[in-house]
């Protein structure tokens, strides 16, 4: 069972694993992302990148999730990677070396939540517009704030 | 001895208004799902060339009916802002659907809250999508205000309103 391999293979890498309806999930730290994922992709055939976005819990001490997800066309399989990084420092390493895809996707998530992709020099604004203050989906970000380009009539 | 109609009365104003509003040629700014509520309107079954306004012109240099079809983001404003701005006088703007017409359930960073804050509106569709029926109403209504169009021919100034 690819699972069980898994967790007894990569032990150490990952701080915490379960099973969320069916899918395996790890919680790592952020120094070991890399590492990991690499291994994912050579070792155990997960040559997709999904998805990466974040959650933001703005009374937690570590405010913001990072959750990737990946898909392995060998095994037929999907895990979860989860790391929590503070607000001060939201900083992860970027896998655009491991995964092409990723470099858009962690625009996005730059753009939106304000993470930081270290490794990734083109985090420029991919939905958002250039003079975009602050990040839309973070919580504390004002619901009616509207920031246009064309200015108002009247 | 037969009749024959050599001539008529009419005023100008209303002469001018009632050419204008038989040749309405649309421009379809389509952003969003409310386009297929568009297509059925443009379709034979409602068949809006009864009322002179069933050729879209995709450009809109040929047009003088700016549809905003869907919701228009603040990414976007430019781009109709602009587009509004290559048509030629006389120019009318419908707000198509919920969204063009006040953001709709759009409350966000993204989304303009209806695009009079942009450019100026003749008139607006409600619905999320508009039935066609309303379409038709809307351009029957804006028909009307072509229509009652007052065209004084002193001062220039005055013949071409800015409505901006």
């Amino acid at each position: 069972m690819l699972y069980d391999d898994l967790t007894r293979e990569l032990r150490g890498l990952y701080d915490r694993s379960w099973d969320s309806f069916g899918m395996l999930v790890l919680e790592l730290r952020a120094e070991n992302l890399f590492g990991l994922v690499s291994r994912l992709r050579d070792e155990f055939g997960f040559s997709l990148f999904l998805d990466v976005t974040a959650i933001d819990y703005p009374q937690r001490a570590a405010r913001f999730d990072i959750v990737y997800h990946f898909y392995s066309r060998t095994h037929n399989r999907r895990i979860r990677l989860k790391i929590q990084v503070p607000e001060e420092r939201p900083t992860v390493a970027s896998l655009a070396r491991l995964y092409g895809s990723a470099r858009f996707m962690e625009r996005e998530v730059h753009e939106m939540y304000g993470i930081e992709f270290t490794g990734n020099e083109d985090l420029r604004p991919i939905l958002l517009y250039e003079g975009f203050v602050g990040h839309p989906l973070r919580k504390d970000y004002p619901m009616e704030m509207e920031q246009p380009i064309v200015t108002y009539r009247k | 001895m037969a009749m024959r109609m050599e001539y008529m009365t009419t005023k100008k104003d209303e002469l001018v208004g009632w050419i204008r509003k038989f040749s309405l040629f649309p421009y379809p700014f389509v952003t969003a799902c409310c386009g297929m509520e568009f297509m059925a309107v443009s379709s034979t079954l409602y068949d809006t060339d009864r009322f002179g306004a069933a050729l879209p012109r995709f450009t809109p240099r040929q047009a003088d009916l700016l549809m905003v079809v869907g919701t228009v983001s603040h990414k976007e404003a430019p781009i109709l802002k602009r587009v509004y701005e290559q048509m030629c006088e006389p120019k009318w703007v419908m707000a198509f659907g919920a969204c063009a017409t006040s953001g709709g359930f759009y409350r966000n960073y993204a989304v303009v809250q209806g695009i009079d804050k942009i450019i100026p509106v003749d008139i607006y569709v409600p619905g999320c999508p508009p039935r066609p029926e309303t379409v038709i109403d809307a351009i029957m209504m804006l028909q009307d205000k072509i229509s009652r169009e007052r065209h004084p021919i002193f001062p220039f100034e005055a013949q071409q309103p800015v409505k901006a």
